[in-house]
């Protein structure tokens, strides 16, 4: 079965693709740091930033409607955990309903922080989208662990992203297989079907798993993971992260210019 | 022909950790340039025996491999010597990039940086899949995968290629270049299979394991003629 890979237009040319894992894992940390520092409802902070990553975007020749819609994935997320913020929220009210035997009302304040909280989470995912689209996981990968991230956590990432593909075909595989056979049946044993399901996905993972390490033990493999091909800097990472780090600091500088003028 | 033994193993028995009996006093001898097919039904013992031949699973005997016994200390200098190819290659191939993959036995055993590229880019294009080096495993074809499955061993040079069902899951276009492909590999091989197509095209010589038993060892003329013995281990339909 097809499907459509993280890092799918990773295979493309341009500067920031040629940029090492590092200073692009790095500066996107320092974005979503940025873009979370923000202080709510300055929103030309906002603009600046979303022209930042548009500009960096427009660089690397990936489809815009594909990087809108992948960062519109995460929306659904931030409304379930954001949605009642505007109903809690006390202050001056917007609007309220009758809902059934509840009155419920909207208040200006907490529909400002929604929108806040909105645009942040949307600004961090295009960030994240641009990394993952230009890097190859192997080597955001390897980033991480120069980066010193822990080896056992490089692995399991790796390991997910190899097989998490493998494990929703088999998924899929075993939904059809239900299909083809299903002639209804109440709730009660359609979900028992299910959990049944998820058992035996469960079990064949577990199986794959000890498959797995006897092929890595087969060549070799004694709990060390040797890597070769370790990541180097170049020129143009240095240039590139100066230029950038002094564009993201921008805006608070400017904005802290302004306070002391306005003294 | 003079040849040196490969594989010996006398009286080798193993048992399940939970009961089940995978193998029953199997003794075989492999010589060097021997393509030897090890057929039999579902359950019959066949993977077993395999895994035994790299030290995977330990049985009451030790197994030796080009005079080498196969016990803690040396397993290192056994799995330089046996290549194990998984049937399933999604279980074999488990990096991101197929350089990654290949590199990963010269890699343990501690080869240097330039001859881990060397030996990935020959075992590469012995498969004929030079140039894939960057791709990632999962968007090969199954076919593929089975070539850099059978790669990712060829780079540590084995004497022996041990191969579980090579031709599973294969169409027959990719299944006769499969073939193909084994039959220029220079090494021993023993290949545990169903596909009688396979053990014609390609060995010599067959062994047929039921119930973790040998029950036959000879060549393949005349064991895959001998309809009787086929029938009693369910290896062609009765009648």
């Amino acid at each position: 079965m097809k499907h459509s890979f993280i890092d799918q237009y990773c295979n493309l040319n341009s500067f920031v693709h040629r940029l090492d894992p590092r200073t692009k894992l790095v500066a996107s940390l320092g974005y979503i740091l940025a873009v979370l520092l923000t202080p709510a409802g300055k929103w030309w902070f906002f603009a600046f930033y979303l022209c930042m990553i548009l500009g960096l975007l427009a660089f690397t020749k990936l489809p815009m409607l594909y990087v809108l819609k992948r960062s519109l994935v995460v929306i659904p997320f931030v409304l379930l955990v954001a949605i009642f913020v505007p109903f809690f929220k006390e202050g001056e009210v917007a609007g309220s309903y009758n809902m059934w035997l509840w009155k419920v009302s909207l208040t200006y304040s907490g529909l400002f922080v929604l929108a806040n909280v909105m645009v942040k989470a949307w600004l961090c995912i295009i960030c994240l989208t641009l990394l993952s689209s230009t890097t190859k996981l192997a080597e955001l990968l390897k980033g991480l662990r120069q980066l010193g991230v822990p080896q056992v956590m490089v692995l399991i990432l790796s390991f997910m992203y190899r097989y998490i593909f493998v494990l929703v075909d088999e998924a899929m595989r075993m939904q059809q297989a239900y299909q083809s056979r299903d002639i209804g049946g109440n709730l009660l044993r359609r979900l028992k079907t299910f959990g049944n399901m998820i058992g035996a996905l469960f079990i064949r993972s577990y199986e794959r798993g000890e498959r797995i390490y006897a092929a890595m033990v087969s060549r070799g493999f004694d709990g060390q993971v040797q890597t070769l091909r370790p990541l180097i800097l170049r020129r143009a990472d240095m240039y590139f992260s100066i230029a950038y780090g002094i564009l993201l600091v921008s805006p608070f500088i400017v904005w802290l210019w302004l306070q002391w003028q306005a003294r | 022909m003079a040849s040196t033994i490969v594989i010996s193993i006398r009286d080798l028995s193993f048992t399940y950790p939970d009961g089940t009996c995978g193998l029953r006093k199997v003794s075989l001898v492999v010589y060097a340039g021997e393509n030897v097919a090890i057929v039999g039904p579902n359950g019959a013992g066949k993977s077993t025996l395999l895994l035994h031949l790299n030290g995977v699973l330990r049985g009451d005997n030790t197994v030796e491999i080009c005079g080498i016994p196969v016990r803690d200390g040396n397993l290192k200098e056994i799995r330089k010597k046996v290549g194990l190819v998984f049937q399933d290659p999604d279980d074999q191939l488990f990096s991101l990039t197929v350089f990654e993959d290949v590199g990963f036995g010269p890699m343990n055993m501690g080869y240097s940086e330039a001859e881990v590229k060397e030996r990935v880019a020959k075992a590469l294009e012995l498969v004929g899949m030079g140039g894939y080096e960057n791709r990632s495993p999962h968007h090969l074809s199954i076919g593929e995968k089975k070539r850099v499955a059978i790669a990712t061993v060829l780079a540590l040079t084995p004497e022996l290629l041990v191969l579980d069902e090579p031709t599973s899951n294969l169409d027959p276009r990719s299944k006769w270049s499969l073939v193909a492909l084994l039959k220029r590999l220079p090494v021993t091989k023993i290949i545990a299979t169903h596909d009688l197509d396979l053990v014609r095209a390609l060995c010599h010589r067959v062994v047929v394991l039921d119930r973790g038993e040998v029950v036959a060892d000879g060549a393949t003329e005349a064991i895959l003629s001998d309809s009787a013995l086929l029938k009693a281990h369910g290896l062609a339909p009765e009648d």
